[in-house]
């Protein structure tokens, strides 16, 4: 129990995939600028980090390693959450069309989101069970939010401030993503001192 | 060979798995389009000029599906076409296209007016109008490097001895060039319009006159002899109401007594009464 504790939150603050290791950044930086925005750009990360984890561990399991098919991951895994992606859309288009109208273009993007990629193979490479895979991937989208819900608190407040011709857009946003990521350098260690094993 | 099918057979399987999965997901989970909008779509001319008021071809259609009431004329560039396209699909009563033709309202080109200096810079009209509001003596008027010629859909814009011209034959009536324009010279007008004032200068009469040999002086003459009380000299430059001008008694007076001939007749209805004509 202890152990599934520690994946979940060192997925959310330790190795947070946006702000400690830089997957994801696309949506990160395109969906942050309103806060519903982000918020459903992230339930809708939570929900295929899941569904992927999900879909691709087994496949990886019983179906690629037994057959010494392992060199297929990379290629298997984003077939199948392609296909997910897709899914999730057609399914957001006829039940939350509000959602998938501010989603907009980033709904697709999940597609080739490497946050997605990298949370599947991660869980593969860690040996994890299949239960710490689905909580490490709970753990991630977690994370994946907290970080977009900050990050467009900050956007908002950069918004409103005085802010250089030059610097105003894109210059200012990364500058700003690159402080708040070093503010999540404070956690490591934390989870290890917290749950001595 | 064996390692090639063994690697290839398991990923065209989870392919056509997974294609499978979306082709009956997205029979199942279709959503009902209004089957009005592509009919609708189909006759707009998808020029996204934004004339109608809405944000695009797309937002138009959209409105008129999803709003009752919206007017089917409000295409310009369509025009009456279009409209009659329309007001059948929605099954409401046709009504008529107010064409509009742009108007440049300067016409000082290198015969009337003279240069301050020699532009080397970049060639577009807001980065000229930096430079002490353009190259030409008057500030007010065509900076001529044709920032309009660049956005016109149709082409309909030309520069003609450093002043935009439009062919109101070519002209569909989108505003886009009036967004454009920096000095803002362009409007548009009702193409049933003959008469239009080619000047938008508003210093006073003196100045104008060194300036530009076009140039409107504000001396007031065509308010006195406008006999509807259509032209007002506001800021120094004659202005028209065109609502009034129907009305009018004595028409093109005004133009014939212009002191410098900065109110101009002009026949503005190009292709749209060809079009009409045409029906």
């Amino acid at each position: 129990m202890t152990k599934l504790v520690v994946i979940l939150l060192s997925a959310v603050f330790i190795n947070n995939y946006v702000l400690s290791r830089f997957l994801g950044i696309c949506p990160f930086l395109g969906v942050s600028k309103k806060l519903d925005s982000a918020t459903g750009m992230s339930l809708a990360v939570i929900f295929v980090m899941l569904m992927a984890t999900a879909a691709t561990y087994p496949i990886q399991i019983y179906l690629l390693d037994p057959n010494g098919l392992g060199y297929l991951q990379t290629i298997v895994f984003i077939l199948v959450i392609a296909a997910l992606v897709q899914l999730v859309e057609i399914v957001l288009k006829r039940y939350l069309p509000s959602l998938h109208k501010s989603l907009g273009v980033y709904l697709p993007l999940i597609t080739t989101n490497c946050a997605v990629l990298g949370v599947t193979i991660l869980n593969i490479d860690e040996g994890y069970t299949f239960v710490e895979a689905m909580v490490n991937s709970l753990g991630s989208g977690l994370g994946f939010f907290l970080a977009m819900v900050m990050f467009s608190g900050v956007r908002s407040t950069i918004e409103g401030s005085d802010i250089p011709e030059s610097f105003k857009g894109l210059p200012v946003t990364l500058t700003a993503a690159a402080i708040t990521s070093l503010s999540f350098l404070g956690f490591s260690g934390v989870i290890e001192n917290l749950f001595p094993m | 060979m064996n390692e090639i099918l063994t690697a290839v057979i398991p990923v065209v399987i989870i392919g056509i798995i997974c294609g499978a999965v979306l082709v009956i997901a997205s029979k199942l989970m279709a959503v009902k389009e209004d089957e009005r909008f592509p009919k609708i779509r189909e006759c707009l001319p998808g020029a996204n000029c934004g004339a109608c008021g809405f944000a695009g071809c797309d937002g138009y259609a959209k409105a008129l599906c999803e709003k009752e009431g919206t007017a089917t004329n409000l295409c310009v560039p369509g025009a009456d076409a279009v409209s009659k396209q329309l007001s059948e699909i929605m099954g409401v009563e046709f009504e008529d296209v107010i064409e509009q033709v742009a108007v440049v309202h300067c016409v000082g080109d290198c015969h009337k007016t003279q240069d301050k200096y020699d532009y080397a810079g970049i060639q577009t009209c807001s980065a000229a109008k930096l430079l002490y509001g353009g190259k030409g003596s008057c500030t007010y008027g065509c900076l001529g490097l044709g920032e309009c010629v660049s956005v016109c859909p149709k082409n309909a814009i030309s520069i003609v001895d450093g002043v935009a011209r439009v062919n109101s034959r070519e002209c569909i009536g989108c505003g886009l060039c009036t967004k454009t324009c920096p000095q803002k010279l362009i409007t548009l007008v009702a193409d049933v319009e003959k008469v239009v004032v080619t000047c938008s200068n508003k210093d006073k009469g003196a100045v104008t006159r060194k300036v530009c040999t076009n140039g409107c002086i504000g001396c007031k003459k065509c308010e006195r002899v406008c006999p509807s009380g259509a032209i007002k000299v506001i800021d120094n430059c004659a202005v028209i109401d065109y609502s009034k001008c129907p009305d009018c008694e004595d028409f093109g007076v005004c133009a014939k007594n212009c002191t410098t001939g900065c109110i101009m007749l002009s026949d503005l209805s190009g292709l749209h009464r060809f079009k009409k004509e045409e029906k």
